[in-house]
C-alpha cells in the first residue's frame, strides 16, 4: 500500500457565511490523473487551491505525500506552519492557473527560471538550461525571449505549465486550464497536459473537457454544491452516471 | 526588443494582390468644398492678440531686462540652483523610501504597525509643509539636546543647521505622500500574481520584491515623477529655515540691488529649465517600467526623428516603384 498523493477527509470550507466545502473525501494515487468535474460554483476550484494552502480549510485533514498541509501535528495538537514553511511545501505543487498569471515583466523565459533561482537558490546557468529545455518540449522554443502580452492565450498558458515544471513538481493541479482559450487553441494545451500524462506526472485537473477526461483520465470525480457526488473511472461515470445530478449535468455538457 | 507583432511586412503577398487589382480601377478621389470654420479663425485672432498684449505690457513695464541676462549665471544663482538640486533629490530620495516602507506598513496585516503608518499620512499630510519645517526649525524649544545614548550627543541647534531642517521638513512631508502612491501601486497588481508567486514556493518577502513591486512601479513611477517636479518648486519653502536655495540666493541679489522683480524672473527661470529637464527624464524612465505592459514600446523622440529620416529617403525609390 503506497501512501495516496493527496488524500482528503472530510474537508470543509466556507468564506464567511458562504460554505464552499462540505465535507470532502477522496484519494489521489501517485501516477494518477484525476479529473474534478462539476457546475460553477460547486467547489471543485476552492478545493483545488486548498491542496496547495491558497485557502486555508476549515476542518477536516488534508494532505499531501503523507504530510498534512499547512499544519504540523503533535500529539493531537495542530500547529500552524510558518509562511516560509509553506512555501517550502508549496515547492513540490506545480499550479496552473485559468487565467495563466505570467509574470508580465519578464519574458517566457525569465518566467520559467524565475523560481529555480529565487526558491532553490540555482545557478544562472542551470535554471537556463532547464528552462530552455521545457520551452522545447511546450513547443515554444522560439519564443523564450517574448513577453507574455506578446504570446496567444494557448502560448501563455503552456508558459505557465513549463513554469510549474521547472520546480520538478512531484504534483500538478490544473485549475480550469483551457477555460479561458479560444477553441482552437485548446489542443495544444491539452497535448502538453497528455504528454505530461504519459510521462506519469500525477495530475489534478478540473475542466469542462470531457473528452481529456475520458481519454486520459485515470479516475473522476463529480462534485455538486460542495460535495462529492459520484465518482469512478472516467469511462463509466461519463458514459454511464448513476445520480440525477450527474445525468442532468453530462446531458447540458457533452 | 524585436516581436513579430508589430512588423506585419506592408507588403505582404496577399496585401499585394488586392492592391494591385484595386489599383486599376480605382475610384477617383471626392473633391469637395472644405467646411469653413469662422470661428475658429476669430478665437485664434482674439488668443494672439491678448499674448501680444502681455507681451507689450511686459516689455513697456519698469524691468531691466539687461539685469536678468547679466545675473542668470551668477555664481551665487548657480549655487544656489544646485543647492535646490540637492536638497530636492534627497528629499526625495528619503521620501521614497520611507513611502514604500510606510506602504507596505499600512498593508500589513499587523493592525499596529498598520496604524501607526496612518497616523503618520494623517499628520503629515493633513499639516502645511511650512508649518511642518517651522516646527523642525524650532525643534529646540523641545529637546534642547539631542541624546541618543553610548552613540551621540549634541545641542539640539548645532544637529538642526538650516540643511538639515529642510531635507527633515521636506522628505518627512513627501513620505506621506509617496506612501499613498505606492499602497495604490501596490494593490493595483493583480491578486493571481501573488498566488502564482507562493504557489510556485516563494516567500511573502521574494513576492513582494520580485513580483509585486517590479510591476506596481509602473503605475508609481509617473505621479512620482509628478511628486519630484513638485519637490523642486515646493523646496523654495525652505526659505523660511534660512537654507540658501535658489529662491533665497537670488532674494537676496534683489534686495541688495533693487533689482526684486528681475531677480524673480532669473529664480523662474532655473526652475522652468530643472522641472522641464527632469520631465524629459521622467519620459524615458516610464518608457522602460512599460517593458512587458504592452505590445510594442513606443519610440523615443530620438527614434521616432530616425525613422522619419528614412521614410523621407525611402520615399522616392517607392514612389518609383509604384
Amino acid at each position: 500500500m503506497t501512501t495516496p498523493m493527496v488524500k482528503a477527509e472530510g474537508v470543509h470550507k466556507s468564506f464567511g457565511a458562504a460554505h464552499i466545502l462540505k465535507g470532502i473525501d477522496l484519494e489521489v494515487a501517485p501516477r494518477e490523473v484525476f479529473c474534478l468535474i462539476g457546475p460553477s460554483g460547486s467547489g471543485k476550484s476552492t478545493f483545488l487551491r486548498c491542496i496547495n494552502h491558497l485557502e486555508q480549510i476549515n476542518a477536516g485533514r488534508l494532505s499531501v505525500d503523507g504530510q498534512l498541509v499547512g499544519y504540523r501535528q503533535k500529539g493531537d495538537k495542530l500547529y500552524e506552519l510558518k509562511d516560509s514553511e509553506v512555501a517550502l511545501q508549496r515547492r513540490d505543487i506545480g499550479m496552473v492557473f485559468q487565467r495563466f498569471n505570467l509574470f508580465p515583466h519578464m519574458t517566457a523565459l525569465e518566467n520559467v527560471m524565475e523560481a529555480p533561482i529565487q526558491v532553490k537558490g540555482e545557478a544562472k546557468a542551470v535554471a537556463r538550461a532547464r528552462a530552455e529545455k521545457l520551452l522545447d518540449r511546450v513547443g515554444l522554443a522560439d519564443k523564450a525571449k517574448n513577453y507574455p502580452t506578446q504570446l496567444s492565450g494557448g502560448q501563455q498558458q503552456r508558459v505557465a505549465i513549463a513554469r510549474a515544471l521547472a520546480m520538478e513538481p512531484k504534483l500538478m493541479l490544473f485549475d480550469e486550464p483551457t477555460s479561458a482559450l479560444d477553441p482552437e487553441l485548446v489542443g495544444d494545451v491539452l497535448d502538453v497536459m497528455r504528454g505530461l500524462a504519459e510521462d506519469g506526472m500525477t495530475m489534478i485537473v478540473v475542466t469542462h473537457e470531457m473528452g481529456f477526461a475520458r481519454e486520459v483520465g485515470d479516475a473522476l470525480v463529480f462534485m455538486d454544491d460542495g460535495v462529492v457526488v459520484e465518482s469512478g473511472h472516467p469511462r463509466d461515470v461519463l458514459t454511464n452516471p448513476q445520480h440525477d445530478r450527474t445525468k442532468s449535468f453530462l446531458s447540458k455538457v457533452l | 526588443m524585436t516581436d513579430k507583432f508589430d512588423k506585419t511586412p506592408p507588403g505582404s503577398p496577399a496585401g499585394q494582390v488586392s492592391v494591385s487589382k484595386a489599383a486599376t480601377t480605382a475610384p477617383e478621389n471626392i473633391k469637395a468644398i472644405p467646411v469653413r470654420h469662422v470661428g475658429r479663425w476669430i478665437s485664434g485672432i482674439v488668443v494672439i492678440g491678448l499674448l501680444a498684449a502681455l507681451v507689450y505690457a511686459f516689455s513697456q513695464g519698469n524691468i531691466q531686462w539687461q539685469a536678468v541676462g547679466d545675473k542668470l549665471f551668477d555664481s551665487n544663482v548657480v549655487a544656489g540652483a544646485g543647492r535646490t538640486l540637492l536638497i530636492s533629490v534627497l528629499a526625495m530620495v528619503l521620501g521614497v523610501i520611507l513611502g514604500v516602507v510606510l506602504a507596505v506598513m499600512r498593508l500589513s496585516k499587523n493592525p499596529v504597525t498598520s496604524w501607526v503608518a496612518w497616523l503618520y499620512i494623517w499628520f503629515f499630510r493633513g499639516t502645511p509643509v511650512y508649518v511642518q519645517l517651522l516646527l523642525w526649525f524650532n525643534l529646540a524649544l523641545i529637546f534642547p539636546v539631542l541624546n541618543i545614548p553610548f552613540i551621540y550627543k549634541d545641542e539640539m541647534t548645532d544637529v538642526m543647521t538650516p540643511f538639515m531642517c529642510a531635507l527633515l521638513g521636506l522628505a518627512l512631508n513627501e513620505a506621506a505622500y509617496m506612501a499613498e502612491i505606492c499602497r495604490a501601486g501596490i494593490q493595483s497588481v493583480d491578486e493571481g500574481q501573488t498566488e502564482a508567486s507562493h504557489a510556485l514556493g516563494m516567500t511573502q518577502g521574494k513576492t513582494m520584491r520580485r513580483v509585486v513591486l517590479p510591476q506596481a512601479l509602473r503605475v508609481i513611477i509617473p505621479p512620482t515623477g509628478n511628486e519630484f517636479i513638485n519637490m523642486l518648486k515646493t523646496s523654495s519653502l525652505v526659505y523660511a529655515v534660512t537654507y540658501n536655495e535658489l529662491l533665497r540666493s537670488t532674494s537676496q541679489i534683489g534686495s541688495t540691488s533693487y533689482a526684486v522683480m528681475e531677480m524673480l524672473f532669473v529664480a523662474s527661470i532655473w526652475y522652468i529649465v530643472m522641472t522641464s529637464v527632469f520631465s524629459v527624464g521622467q519620459y524615458y524612465l516610464e518608457r522602460r517600467y512599460a517593458r512587458g505592459s504592452l505590445r510594442s514600446l513606443p519610440l523615443t523622440p530620438l527614434q521616432r526623428i530616425k525613422v522619419n529620416l528614412a521614410s523621407f529617403s525611402n520615399r522616392p525609390s517607392g514612389g518609383v516603384s509604384a
